[in-house]
């Protein structure tokens, strides 16, 4: 448990840095594993005839879906599955703990199987604050943009991270 | 009857699911998200060892309430926002119910919307995950 956790300038100096881009699928294959880890029966996520009856023109992203970042070994996180070039290393935080805080996710368009989107993440903020049980905490909070190969803005998910 | 914006109320609750996520579900997790951090599948893991079990993914949490959503839906519309917070863990083989009820129903820029506030409840009853999604009809 940390005793006390000081916000270091060099930490602070990473905040609103856009990471380097890094491509994330979406694919009928990755869409189904999606909806097999939650559990969903809706066909829709699973059947392309049944999807397109349902007004798609493939398979559709189920809800907080956001893509499959491309594995490369050596450039990918090995537990994440993201890139590790992405601005950002947990490791420098100095806390070996790690939990989720929440999740958001807005969407500008529809995502449908075929799509290729490719992500920028950012640091837009950085707390401390005390729970009971862990003790200090730094909270992190993330944010990543994701493009479609036209350039529109397709979606955007916001997150805190927890270290303790 | 195909949900419509028209006949939704404030207040109306939306059908409830039950999980009770195992080891191997979170296995499937795992490999669907790409979250492959030890504390959601190995009991050997320090983290595991010092929660003293490994626990639920927080995204398979918040993939639940939107699978709520879109059971609830039926591709009626389509989802623009679902967000929660992380407020309890959850343990695997403990049933979960996944719940939802309309908070607010809406006009803008010409589309209908409808805010639902989601949640997930422990075996106790305890709310461990809160969250709000927004959904604009067809």
């Amino acid at each position: 448990m940390a005793e006390k956790i000081e916000i270091k300038d060099e930490w602070k100096a990473q905040l609103g840095i856009d990471s380097p881009p890094w491509t994330y699928e979406v694919t009928t294959t990755s869409i189904r594993a999606f909806a097999r880890g939650v559990g969903y029966t809706d066909p829709v996520y699973y059947d392309i005839d049944v999807a397109r009856a349902a007004g798609y023109q493939n398979l559709p992203a189920p809800p907080c879906y956001l893509g499959t970042p491309v594995f490369i070994p050596g450039k990918s996180d090995d537990t994440f599955s993201g890139p590790v070039n992405s601005g950002m290393s947990l490791l420098q935080f100095e806390l070996v703990n790690v939990l989720d805080g929440g999740t958001e996710v807005e969407y500008f368009d529809s995502i449908c199987a075929g799509d290729i989107l490719t992500a920028v993440n950012r640091l837009v903020g950085l707390d401390v604050r005390e729970s009971k049980a862990l003790g200090q905490m730094l909270i992190l909070s993330l944010e990543m943009e994701y493009k479609n190969p036209t350039g529109k803005v397709v979606m955007i998910s916001r997150g805190q991270t927890i270290l303790y | 009857m195909a949900l419509t914006w028209d006949n939704i109320k404030e207040g109306d609750a939306l059908p409830e699911m039950k999980k009770t996520p195992g080891v191997t579900q979170l296995v499937k997790y795992a490999a669907g998200g790409g979250d492959f951090n030890p504390m959601h599948h190995d009991y050997n893991f320090f983290q595991s060892k010092a929660i003293g079990s490994i626990i639920v993914h927080g995204r398979f949490k918040w993939s639940s309430l939107g699978e709520l959503v879109s059971n609830w839906l039926g591709h009626q519309g389509r989802i623009k926002k679902v967000s929660c917070q992380y407020r309890g863990m959850d343990f695997p083989d403990q049933e979960m119910t996944v719940k939802g009820v309309v908070e607010r129903k809406w006009q803008e820029g010409g589309e209908k919307l409808v805010e639902v506030a989601v949640w997930t409840e422990n075996a106790e009853g305890k709310l461990t995950t809160p969250g709000k999604a927004v959904v604009i009809f067809k």
